[in-house]
């Protein structure tokens, strides 16, 4: 595949929401760059903000939210500004084209009351595409045959490949996988990070949206660690899971049943009520008065205590 | 001693249990791990005495089941708890986190809002949270909530049926630190089922393959099976 030019730039990428007695900011501030041939893992804990990331992206967010800053989206051709474009070339020229959606748990994403080829057969359709939907299934390890069943005679992995072949169904070069392991069982988690991996490999950029760590470890190239809206650490993966910076890295990493497998003390702030300065402060080991001012990210981590590293 | 002995049970002909044997002792964590649809679950149900089996036996500390569901004895069914997956299924969405933890206390002739508060302390919910409905909290929160009401009524055994499969790190290494205080407390037995033997590895006291000998495999399927 030509990668030429071609790379997604999100640049203070934020999202709110008006809901009856305020506003939640559910995306804040949001800088990170996604290329060819890797995986960028945004990881964080549910509700801090990232599927929203991922909506906002492709358009696809309720009418009550907000959208600022810029999401670039370069080569073939004139870039696109993801954010300001219009409906029309979000659905002409983007989803399914230059973007592909690998949703969250995919047995509810497919239509209950018609069979997995008729949806493949006309996302192949609506897209332009040459392929055939039997050609592309067995690509990803399904049988022709298993297309001819209803989404709830699939189960959980087949239903996964299923979605997977119509987020590829008009051969994007971006794919966007939120939570795609959500309700797979382990073996299946490592299969469904094993085909994120041969997507990089064949030249395509992967955003992969989780909670999941040890998914995340298996996969990505680099990270992006979430925390209350904002992006708090950001590096190549090898570095971050050894010698995290951002306490809240370190405190995820920490709470792994194969390290000290213990919880981060408090919960995470509400979105509709973010402290002022580091959202983490409440519950940082680290934190002193320095930190109600907002830290500035630099050095791959936003925090005025960052963790000290061997080549820092 | 929480026990199944040779316990069959079937979703019309399809067999989903065959014969299968299983002891939870006082004060330790039993695991049980295995693939999707082997059973796990239908298994965790019936030692919860909420799903009869077709055939075999179920004891409470050297009690025989003889009722099942509503018409359990009460003070075997109460020494069962069942923490599930998705809090969400688990709870009515009209109440808020209190009434959810009070409920088995309340439904048991024993209201006590000292203890709930306790409760939500020990799973670590605030103030703030306890007035929401369940659509206003966390998938997060929530399971606090559900396991603070799994152990308002001191359970003997508790069943968590993947209780952090959808949970991040940080809450999955809290819940889990709530249930073994609980158990080293009380010396309640635990069954701790998942499919992730890396959590299992680092929590039980000896990890059970449904898949191994004794048990049966998932029945054979008519069609593919690529998740085998």
């Amino acid at each position: 595949m030509t990668t030429q030019g071609r790379l997604l730039r999100a640049e203070g990428l934020t999202v709110t929401f008006r809901i009856p007695g305020g506003t939640v900011r559910a995306v804040s501030d949001a800088n990170f760059t996604v290329r060819p041939g890797r995986c960028l893992a945004l990881v964080g804990e549910s509700g801090c903000g990232k599927s929203v990331l991922a909506h906002a992206l492709l358009g696809l967010l309720p009418g009550n939210a907000t959208v600022s800053g810029a999401a670039w989206l370069e080569g073939d051709g004139e870039p696109v500004e993801l954010l300001s474009a219009p409906p029309a070339v979000l659905a002409g020229r983007v989803r399914g084209r230059r973007i592909g959606l690998i949703p969250q748990s995919p047995a509810t994403h497919l239509t209950p009351v018609r069979t997995a080829r008729a949806q493949l057969t006309e996302a192949l359709r609506e897209l332009g595409s040459a392929q055939r939907a039997d050609d592309l299934v067995m690509r990803y390890g399904l049988r022709p045959a298993d297309l001819d069943r209803y989404p709830h005679e699939l189960s959980g992995g087949m239903a996964q490949r299923v979605a997977n072949a119509m987020a590829l169904a008009g051969d994007p070069w971006l794919v966007l996988a939120d939570e795609p392991t959500s309700g797979l069982d382990r073996p299946l988690v490592e299969k469904a990070m094993g085909t994120l991996r041969e997507l990089c490999d064949e030249g395509r950029a992967v955003l992969l949206i989780t909670h999941d760590l040890r998914a995340a470890e298996q996969v990505a190239d680099d990270i992006a660690v979430m925390y209350a809206s904002r992006l708090v650490e950001q590096g190549p993966a090898a570095r971050v899971f050894a010698r995290p910076r951002h306490p809240y890295t370190a405190g995820l990493l920490a709470a792994q049943p194969d390290r000290e497998f213990a919880p981060i003390p408090g919960l995470p702030p509400e979105l509709t009520r973010l402290p002022e300065g580091c959202a983490f402060r409440p519950r940082c080991p680290r934190a002193d008065d320095a930190c109600a001012a907002l830290p500035a990210f630099g050095g791959g981590v936003a925090c005025h205590h960052p963790l000290e590293t061997a080549d820092a | 001693m929480l026990e199944a002995k040779d316990v069959t049970v079937a979703y019309q002909r399809k067999v989903v249990l065959a014969g299968v044997s299983l002891a939870v002792e006082p004060g330790l964590v039993i695991a049980l791990s295995g693939p999707s649809g082997c059973g796990k679950s239908t298994l965790a149900r019936v030692l919860a005495l909420m799903l009869r089996p077709r055939s075999g036996q179920v004891s409470v500390d050297g009690v025989a089941v003889r009722g099942w569901r509503q018409r359990a004895d009460r003070r075997l069914r109460t020494s069962v708890a069942l923490i599930y997956q998705s809090p969400r299924q688990a709870v009515d969405p009209r109440l808020t986190l209190t009434e959810v933890i009070a409920e088995p206390l309340a439904a048991n002739g024993r209201p006590d809002p000292e203890r709930v508060r306790a409760l939500a302390r020990e799973t670590g919910l605030t103030e703030d949270l306890l007035t929401r409905r369940p659509h206003e909290v966390s998938e997060g929160q929530l399971q606090r909530a559900c396991l603070a009401r799994a152990l308002s009524l001191e359970p003997r055994y508790l069943i968590c049926d993947e209780m952090t499969t959808m949970l991040d790190a940080s809450t999955q290494a809290l819940l889990v630190g709530v249930v073994d205080a609980y158990r080293e407390r009380t010396g309640a037995g635990v069954l701790a089922i998942s499919h992730d033997t890396v959590l299992l590895d680092r929590w039980a006291d000896r990890v059970i393959d449904f898949t191994g000998p004794g048990v049966p495999a998932a029945p054979a399927a008519t069609a593919s099976t690529p998740d085998a």
